[in-house]
């Protein structure tokens, strides 16, 4: 099926998520590869479980869900609980230890990171976790590039809230390196 | 940085369908926003006013489309969206639009039912409500997108086919490609064809409103040209005029059908992969095509003659083609997410000469490669 990366991004109604996909996605279209994006969410705008989903390969992409992903992120225990045995094996998990107490082992490696609280303290908004997270995914997967997440953060927020999104993707790239060494 | 890759966006599924449908002309909305379609009206109501155009939110789905066919008899081309309890209440009008031939768009995103059903989850339940969901012997014209470009390419071909034959036409959507995003590249405007409505050449005291030549459509007045002509959705003769005449009523009768009869390789579209030598064919539409292509391509990789067959006009029913399916197939496999709408009709067109399957879900999700390529291993 040729080269091809599958992630989940999984938490709460809310948090951004689905946003979060669609930047991810949008990405990886500027690193000039093939993506696509879908979502799963409940019918209340806040609360209950949320996910987007993301394939980046450089093929025809059929099937646009994601059954395994390759790369997990979990910002609530209950998706966590809900998500973390699909799980491709050798995939990564990262997970927003603000909220996941309870991570069971895995086949692959997990990340803990305290990505909504850095977001609430760093940043002083905990509505930035989703960019922090998506930071901390890109820098540990290296699934798109940082200048193409950038370019695309940019392109999809509101405007005048360019500077608090781009701290708080470098937060998320830094965390992400502090586990990495 | 090569052209194509410049030119590359990430764009969703509902978008593409606004998008298509003004750059085909498309200048006044009238529609009461429902999930999953809530986009397009979203979409309608900032970019029409800037192109000159109208969007009106309404009171309820049956205003909606009284509201497009007026703006249409104007001359605007028109465009509402909705979802399965919409598309229900706009039943009524539909067959008007029909009766009264007036070219109008309905895009319908189909999600869970019946009624309310699961807001946020795709189905295909309302295929059959597409085909007679209005009273009467009607011909329709519904369109079904696999993808987002093809959502783009639909859209714009659905007013095209509305124009053109004047009529109302269904973007048969579902809740899986209404909110995908994926990767496109648009055609350039110049590379898109563009149709509008045939208007009369006569005076308007020669003008016979339903008079039709031998394309079997008759040409469009707009209102307010000063063409004067009467509307119904009675039974009525070439000036429009209610009749009970017997001969009338059947010849108005026989032609709007002979619109669709007489035109079917102009209105039947279709996509295939590795049918030639396919013994099981998958029949898919809309986003159930998706992973029918991939349990295809998975079957083919375990030397299993497999092919996908998929009919992007689902109205009028694609008899020609699946009765060669018929010829050539052992088995048709027919993957819905409903409980077998459309297999009916394919058996309908087989008459037993192969064996017709169907993989079915009515779960709220979308139906699973695997599921598929299960069913192609069960019968081979």
């Amino acid at each position: 099926m040729g080269d091809k990366t599958e992630l989940r991004l999984s938490g709460t109604g809310g948090q951004g998520l689905i946003l979060a996909g669609i930047i991810m996605a949008d990405a990886a279209i500027r690193d000039g590869k093939n993506s696509i994006q879908s979502q799963s969410y409940g019918p209340e705008a806040r609360g209950g479980a949320s996910r987007a989903e993301v394939i980046i390969g450089d093929e025809e992409i059929d099937y646009p869900k994601v059954a395994n992903p390759n790369v997990l992120l979990v910002m609530s225990q209950e998706a966590c609980d809900k998500f973390v045995h699909d799980l491709a094996s050798g995939g990564v998990v990262i997970a927003d230890s603000t909220y996941v107490q309870e991570l069971p082992a895995v086949d692959g490696q997990i990340y803990k990171l305290p990505i909504s609280q850095t977001a609430r303290e760093e940043v002083g908004r905990e509505m930035v976790a989703n960019v922090v997270a998506l930071g901390a995914v890109a820098r540990i997967t290296g699934v798109v590039s940082r200048d193409a997440l950038t370019e695309a953060l940019m392109a999809r927020i509101p405007r005048g809230t360019e500077e608090m999104n781009r701290k708080a993707l470098e937060l998320g790239w830094q965390l992400a390196e502090q586990v990495l060494h | 940085m090569s052209r194509v890759v410049e030119l590359a966006r990430l764009m969703q599924g509902n978008e593409a369908a606004a998008e298509g449908a003004l750059a085909a002309g498309v200048r006044f909305f009238a529609g009461y926003p429902i999930t999953p379609s809530t986009e397009v009206a979203e979409i309608m109501a900032e970019r029409l006013p800037r192109l000159g155009g109208k969007f009106i939110q309404m009171e309820d789905e049956i205003a909606s489309m009284a509201a497009i066919i007026g703006a249409s008899l104007t001359g605007v081309k028109s465009l509402t969206a909705t979802s399965g309890p919409g598309f229900s209440l706009m039943q009524e009008n539909i067959g008007f639009a029909a009766m009264a031939e007036v070219p109008c768009v309905i895009v319908n995103v189909q999600r869970s039912g019946p009624s309310t059903g699961m807001p946020t989850a795709p189905a295909q339940g309302d295929v059959m409500q597409a085909r007679w969901g209005t009273h009467g012997d009607h011909p329709v014209i519904a369109l079904c997108p696999s993808s987002v470009r093809e959502a783009y390419d639909l859209a714009i071909r659905s007013v095209n086919l509305a124009e053109k034959y004047r009529m109302p036409v269904i973007l048969l959507m579902d809740e899986v490609i209404g909110h995908l995003r994926e990767r496109v590249v648009l055609p350039l405007p110049d590379e898109i064809e563009i149709i509008n409505r045939r208007e009369p050449q006569e005076a308007p005291a020669d003008y016979y409103a339903y008079r039709a030549d031998e394309t079997g459509v008759p040409p469009m007045a707009n209102f307010g040209t000063g063409y004067r002509y009467h509307v119904t959705g009675l039974a009525h003769d070439e000036k429009g005029n209610p009749t009970n005449d017997p001969a009338r009523a059947e010849g108005l009768l026989l032609r709007l059908h002979d619109k669709l009869n007489l035109n079917l390789d102009d209105i039947l579209i279709e996509d295939s992969r590795s049918l030639d030598d396919a013994e099981v064919v998958v029949l898919a539409y809309g986003a159930t095509a998706r992973p029918a292509r991939q349990a295809v391509k998975e079957a083919r990789q375990q030397n299993i003659k497999a092919g996908l067959y998929r009919p992007l006009t689902l109205w009028p029913f694609p008899t020609a083609s699946v009765d060669r399916l018929a010829r050539q197939a052992r088995t048709i496999i027919v993957p819905e997410m409903n409980l077998g709408q459309y297999r009916i009709e394919v058996e309908r067109v087989v008459r037993g000469r192969a064996n017709v399957v169907g993989v079915n879900r009515v779960n709220g999700e979308l139906i699973a490669p695997g599921e598929i390529l299960q069913a192609i291993l069960e019968v081979v």
